[in-house]
């Protein structure tokens, strides 16, 4: 029972519409995954898996929907595409790599620079 | 051979299987910590109520070197016995028989006393201590696991079904637990995953122990998969004797009636909620007030503590509680209280248990996170459970009860018998500041001093609309009552609704927003 509780637990503002109430927060509020815009010349991995083959070289302009590389994940052999036009800026993997979900596998810039 | 003879030889044949494993693997599983299957049962069960089916049943495998194999009961205990004198139907799985691994007659001396189960009208107990499906047995392990969620499901809401989780359960093995009632875990014991962390590191690269990964801890507080927590087996098992003393035997049955005793609790219910509602206090002290013996006992204490549910007796008979929690989070709804929330309600309904709903809630927990991860289809499941509920409801709004979540939770509107409200209580669209903000907008905008013109109708406004007298004067409220009067009101309204008879329209079943 809480009249045995002898914890005192860290209270803190917690805005709910525009009321701000005193209280705690739990473990699972405090680790939620913040939100951020993703930037599109920024093609990251959908799944964690392993690079396979790489199709591009950095400098190269490439078409849409053009292959980029192949990340294998689950048994399947996932072909990743060019979203737009654009030059490759940067590759950040290299053919046997084993990246986890959401890495920056390759950085575009526009073709027109 | 003379009768004794036999009965000597009888008495043999079950010592030796009854060994399980034999020493060497009894003593490795006492090393990890661990009660055997069978003295976890003996340990459960009342003295002398246990009887064991299927002792001798062996399995058929003839591969991979199992002809020759001999697995004590085929690596599961299963029987009949009592636990407070309640009949019950239990099985255990026993991790020193080739590490309790499920093949088809394993499988099959589950189903059977599921089956029996479901048949007697008694609560099904499942221990479950297992490396997995036996994967010599191929397919047949496969079909196993499939009979048994099969019967899982045919039993939900006809018997209690309860799942204990004292070792490994891993891949096809832990969705028996997850279609059942309830699921205890045990720190440092239990382990629950579909996919173990060697898996993950091969096929992903991700590295995790076992304990961060499905842990007891994990379930009970991050998942939401474990509903009782323990830090021992002993504990452990007294928590599942708790539980069936307080739950009906089946849906044809109310719980079992003891004698009524007055709450214990020594904090006068007038003072525990503060006057600024800004301020938190713990809604289980109010619970504690009305319960006989100021007993609670809480279902996922850990998870989404922002709201509490559990089950207390009323005039010696067990109800369930539903209330918002402002210790945590302020006490809002999110998609994993609205979750836990939503399931209890069902689970209540479907066994006759009437529902007390105690409310201070001031929203829905605003946030991106929240909104992707759909707070819409997962706060609807409350919605859902409130309205389909037939089983006595009664709600006391102690403080804030602000838009959908006023509504949310177990509202006139949803079909509650009763409405109670404190006279603090504040029954409104949205928090005063917040709707003060919008209808007096242009007010305020044109103020010399926006703040001061905001502070005065923030002020008017908790005057006109903060309080419970306009849902009263609508009928929405059935009676303003003071703190003190709760209980017997409590007692009174579920004493009124004994004999309730709600009907809904014939279906199949719901499509509710799973």
């Amino acid at each position: 029972m809480s009249e045995n509780n002898i914890e005192t637990p860290e209270l803190v503002d917690f805005a709910v519409t525009a009321r701000k109430y005193k209280t705690q927060l739990t473990k699972k509020f405090k680790n939620r995954k913040v939100w951020i815009e993703s930037n599109p010349y920024e093609i990251q991995s959908f799944i964690p898996g392993t690079i396979i083959q790489i199709s591009v070289n950095e400098g190269d302009i490439v078409k849409e929907s053009d292959p980029l590389l192949i990340l294998e994940a689950m048994k399947m052999q996932n072909r990743i595409e060019m979203p737009f036009t654009a030059k490759i800026k940067k590759i950040n993997v290299t053919v046997g790599d084993r990246i986890p979900k959401d890495t920056i596998m390759i950085e575009l810039e526009s073709a027109d620079e | 051979m003379s009768l004794k003879k036999n009965i000597l030889a009888l008495r043999q044949k079950k010592a030796i299987v009854e060994k399980g494993g034999g020493d060497k693997a009894i003593e490795k599983q006492a090393a990890m910590g661990k009660l055997t299957a069978r003295e976890r049962i003996l340990t459960l069960l009342d003295q002398n109520s246990f009887h064991e089916y299927d002792l001798f049943v062996e399995h058929e495998e003839r591969n991979f070197g199992m002809d020759d194999k001999v697995l004590a009961g085929d690596g599961v205990i299963t029987g009949t016995g009592t636990i407070n004198g309640a009949p019950i139907c239990i099985y255990a799985q026993d991790f020193t028989v080739m590490g309790g691994s499920l093949g088809l007659k394993h499988a099959r001396k589950i189903t059977k006393i599921m089956d029996h189960a479901l048949k007697m009208k008694v609560p099904c107990i499942g221990i479950n201590d297992s490396g997995g499906a036996r994967i010599q047995e191929g397919i047949g392990a496969l079909a196993g696991y499939g009979e048994i969620f099969y019967r899982n499901t045919l039993s939900s809401g006809v018997i209690p079904q309860i799942s204990v989780i004292l070792g490994p359960c891993a891949g096809g093995a832990v969705y028996s637990p997850a279609l059942t009632d309830f699921v205890f875990v045990v720190e440092n014991i239990s382990k629950m995953f579909i996919t173990g962390p060697n898996v993950i590191e091969t096929v992903l690269g991700e590295k995790i122990s076992q304990e961060d990964l499905g842990g007891a801890r994990v379930h009970a507080e991050i998942t939401g998969n474990a509903h009782f927590y323990a830090m021992s087996e002993l504990e452990c098992l007294e928590q599942i004797k708790e539980l069936v003393s307080l739950i009906p035997h089946s849906n044809q049955q109310k719980s079992t009636k003891v004698e009524p005793k007055k709450p214990t609790f020594k904090k006068n219910i007038e003072n525990i909620i503060p006057s600024d509602p800004k301020q938190p206090y713990d809604v289980r002290d109010i619970i504690y007030a009305l319960t006989d013996e100021s007993k609670f006992l809480e279902v996922q204490e850990l998870w989404a503590p922002n709201i509490v549910i559990g089950f207390g007796r009323m005039d010696g008979e067990t109800v369930g509680f539903v209330a918002n929690q402002p210790l945590y989070l302020a006490g809002v709804l999110d998609c994993d209280a609205s979750d836990k929330a939503a399931r209890f309600i069902r689970f209540c309904d479907a066994f006759n248990i009437p529902i007390i709903t105690l409310e201070d809630m001031p929203g829905y927990l605003p946030g991106v996170d929240q909104e992707h991860a759909g707070v819409i289809r997962h706060g609807a499941k409350m919605l859902y459970a409130y309205s389909e509920a037939t089983v006595p409801k009664v709600t006391v709004i102690l403080r804030k009860a602000y838009g959908g979540g006023y509504i949310a939770m177990n509202s006139r509107h949803l079909g509650a018998d009763f409405m109670f409200a404190w006279p603090g209580a504040e029954i409104a669209v949205m928090g005063p500041e917040g709707a003060a903000n919008i209808i007096f907008r242009k007010e305020i905008m044109e103020a010399e001093d926006e703040d001061a013109m905001r502070q005065q109708k923030v002020k008017e406004y908790i005057e006109k609309f903060a309080n419970p007298f306009v849902a009263a004067s609508k009928g929405y409220i059935d009676a303003v009552i003071e703190p003190l009067e709760t209980r017997g009101l409590l007692l009174h309204a579920l004493n009124v609704s004994k004999n309730k008879d709600d009907h809904r329209p014939y279906k199949k079943h719901g499509v509710p927003p799973f």
